[in-house]
């Protein structure tokens, strides 16, 4: 499904991924972890199609296209959706109006057509549920006033809607209560199926307890360090980063 | 990958839509401005003699006065002797039904989208419409007449009921207000007039629509909507203007006047008078006075605007607060892109006790335009207790634009409360990308975080001129499940 070779990317003139190498299959869950600032927000946001990234060498390829290529609003049309790890306010659109332009566009790109708004309601009422969030998050702002884990959790809701082919949550366990945690990971196992695939950026081993991996990478100074099953992330845990970066063993999956 | 500039440069380069010139033979006064001219409309319009004398009274106060330039606004010299101050459709007003209308009129309004027959017989709006200085065609008033409300054109007033204009004409906006409405007193052509007698609500939303048409035509518009005691009456005012070359004023006076206690009128407007080329040629200048003056007690005169046109806008919707517990409001939303350039905001005069005053401005400034806010909150010394809350919010897009703030406060008694509060904001690079993220083309992104940013105007706007407003920001409306 996505293939990324040798991604280097920099910004302002400073390179943050240097040679990034990942291959995801349909029905996987790849975690993702590495210290701060070693660039896994930058490859999310790389992946997504933000402008402000140059990227200098490498290729992307998603469902044999080359994603580079491609227009972020594109790129979230094919499947590809990236929970942000500070999801943005847009003041005066309301979150039910949000979602129902952006799944309609998402669906009219696919040539299927377009939901009304009672069918839109029935949707959205049932995936509310599968997160476990309460009606009047519908009718507030897009994030404006959201508590950190409630935007958090608002992410989940906007995936379980227009259920991408790849997602890309990006430290969305940061800020969650434990139950909020749970819920969080329960919706994202619910939409797991053959056909999708998972990219979890995560700082801790916790969440791996619920959602779990079939791949976890360690990515430090912008480089794939060290790849293997869910058992890596305990030993990470345990050793820190430290006992990556003297023992670097560059993997590619 | 479309970048956020390419964005925001589409949406200014947007075209005008409704930039046509229809051909409606017109009858003109000649160029230029005198006491000759005053006469010539005068008659042409069979007026009594007072309101002849009033106008000449006006025009001698206009020659004493001079140009305002305190307005943050730069625009070339009006030569007020190179305008045609009367133009009339041949066909004569006055006509019985739509039939009667010149054909090539009604084409007219029908690309402006504003179909009459469709109006009268589906939205239950009555429109007086305004093609250049004549009322042309009047609807519902059978209706309206049943429940005692006058809505006719302001020239037809003057005729039917003459009491009422000379009562109520120039009470809250003297001839020698300003010199715009000196000059409007002066020279006005027509406009809508409207009276809604004691104890009566308005069951429909009253509207009119303008259209500068012939070349060089300076439309002076004059427009007095009146309520007794207990009246309600909501009111629409919305325009284009067709594309063209020369400069073309516009001075407009609007004066409303809740008499009674209780009475209550709200005036929207959706304002989109050609606004220019890319470049900054041509365009309206929109020179405006309106206000109102709550006199009862326990009044309210709400100002909800949405101003997308104009090359030059200068124009500060007031309200006197005259009654006890009197209400004044104004909402608005201004547009300014290319060489666009807007000073507008509001006065609000606090005089008697518990009044109360809501002021929500949103400007939007885009290309090289230029945004400027201006209010006054004043409270007098007999206003005890009175509330005033402003909000003024402005939104970037671009680097080559402006937005500027000047509020006035002026406070004469300590047990009234004034909040002031204020914001620029850049639409932001990471919003723009987060809706792109899911699935929005860039354009319809900024037109979403636009149309947010106006939420709390154009909830103000009765429905379908809500409809009309997001169209002419080019966004679509939040939905019914919104
Ligand atoms: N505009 C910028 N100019 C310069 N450096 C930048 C810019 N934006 C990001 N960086 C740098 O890029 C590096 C990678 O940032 P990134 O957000 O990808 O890290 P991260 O792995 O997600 O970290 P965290 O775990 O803290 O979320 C950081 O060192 C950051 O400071
Ligand atoms: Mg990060």
């Amino acid at each position: 499904m996505l293939e990324i070779r040798d991604l280097h990317a920099s910004i302002n003139g400073n390179e943050i991924l240097r040679g990034v190498n990942l291959r995801v299959n349909a029905g996987e869950v790849h975690a993702i972890m590495g210290p701060n600032g070693s660039g896994k927000s930058t490859l999310a946001a790389v992946l997504a199609g933000r402008d402000v990234y140059s990227v200098s060498r490498g290729t992307v390829t998603y469902e044999g296209k080359d994603l580079l290529e491609m227009d972020p609003e594109e790129r979230a049309r094919g499947g590809v959706f990236l929970a942000f790890q500070y999801p943005v306010e847009i003041p005066g659109v309301t979150n039910s109006y949000f979602l129902k332009t952006a799944l309609n566009a998402i669906r009219k790109h696919r040539g299927l057509e377009e939901l009304d708004a009672v069918d839109f309601l029935k949707l959205i009422r049932e995936r509310m549920r599968l997160v476990d969030m309460e009606e009047s998050f519908l009718h507030r702002p897009v994030n404006e006033g959201f508590s950190g884990g409630e935007k958090k959790r608002n992410e989940i809701f906007h995936m379980a809607v227009l259920e991408p082919k790849l997602a890309i949550l990006d430290e969305t366990d940061s800020g969650l209560d434990i139950d909020a945690l749970r819920i969080v990971a329960d919706g994202v196992n619910k939409l797991r199926r053959k056909d999708n695939a998972t990219i979890v950026v995560t700082h801790y081993q916790r969440l791996l307890n619920y959602i779990i991996p079939d791949f976890v990478h360690v990515l430090v100074d912008g480089q794939v360090m060290r790849s293997g099953g869910k058992e890596l992330a305990l030993e990470l845990e345990e050793k820190g980063y430290d006992w990556v970066k003297e023992t670097p063993e560059n993997v590619t999956t | 990958m479309t970048t956020e500039p390419n964005t925001i440069e589409d949406l200014a380069n947007r075209e005008y839509k409704w930039g046509f010139v229809s051909d409606v033979e017109s009858e003109s006064a000649p160029k230029g401005l005198g006491e000759a001219t005053i006469r010539y409309i005068s008659a042409r319009k069979n007026e009594p003699e007072w309101l002849l004398e009033w106008r000449l009274k006006s025009y001698r106060h206009w020659l004493q006065m001079t140009e305002p330039t305190w307005a943050n606004v730069r625009y070339p010299k009006v030569d007020y002797q190179d305008i045609i101050y009367y133009s009339a459709p041949k066909k004569k007003p006055g006509l019985k039904s739509l039939s009667e209308v010149d054909p090539e009129l009604l084409r007219t309004y029908e690309k402006l989208g504003i179909p009459l027959r469709e109006q009268e017989m589906l939205a239950g709006v009555a429109v007086d419409a305004v093609f250049d200085s004549v009322s042309v065609a009047t609807t519902y008033k059978g209706k309206l007449k049943e429940l005692g409300i006058i809505f006719c054109s302001f020239s037809e007033a003057v005729q039917e009921h003459p009491e009422l204009v000379r009562k109520y004409l120039g009470s809250v906006v003297p001839p020698n207000d300003n010199f715009f409405a000196a000059l409007n007193s002066a020279v006005f052509s027509d406009g809508s007039f409207c009276y809604i007698p004691k104890g009566v609500r308005c069951p429909m939303e009253l509207s009119t629509y303008f259209r500068i048409n012939a070349a060089n035509t300076g439309q002076f518009e004059r427009t007095l909507i009146v309520a007794e005691e207990g009246a309600y009456v909501s009111y629409l005012e919305g325009c284009t203007a067709p594309m063209r070359d020369t400069n073309q004023l516009h001075a407009a006076v609007v004066e409303l006047v809740a008499v009674g206690d209780n009475a209550s009128i709200k005036y929207s407007t959706v304002q989109n008078w050609y606004p220019g080329d890319k470049e900054g040629r041509g365009g309206i200048y929109n020179f405006v006075t309106k206000r109102g003056k709550c006199i009862g007690r326990n009044t309210r005169i709400s100002w909800t605007q949405v101003e997308t046109g104009s090359a030059i806008t200068w124009k500060y919707p007031s309200v006197i607060l005259q009654g006890d517990n009197a209400v004044g409001e104004f909402y608005s939303v201004a547009v300014v892109n290319n060489h666009q350039q807007a000073d507008t905001g509001t006065k609000m005069i606090h005089i008697g006790k518990n009044t109360r005053s809501t002021i929500v401005s949103k400007g939007i400034s885009a290309g090289f335009g230029q945004n400027s806010y201006r209010g006054q909150v004043s409270i007098k010394k007999g206003a005890t207790n009175a509330r005033n809350f402003s909000q003024c919010d402005s939104l970037l897009l671009g680097d080559t634009c402006g937005a500027h703030t000047f509020p006035y406060i002026e406070v004469r008694n300590t047990t009234s409360k004034v909040e002031h509060e204020a914001s620029t904001s850049k639409i932001g690079e990471d919003q723009i990308f987060y809706c792109k993220q899911r699935g929005l083309a860039a354009e319809d992104a900024v037109n979403m975080i636009v149309n947010g940013f106006c939420r709390e105007v154009f909830r103000e706007l009765p429905m379908e001129f809500a409809v009309e407003a997001q169209k002419l920001l080019g966004v679509s409306l939040e939905g019914s499940v919104g």
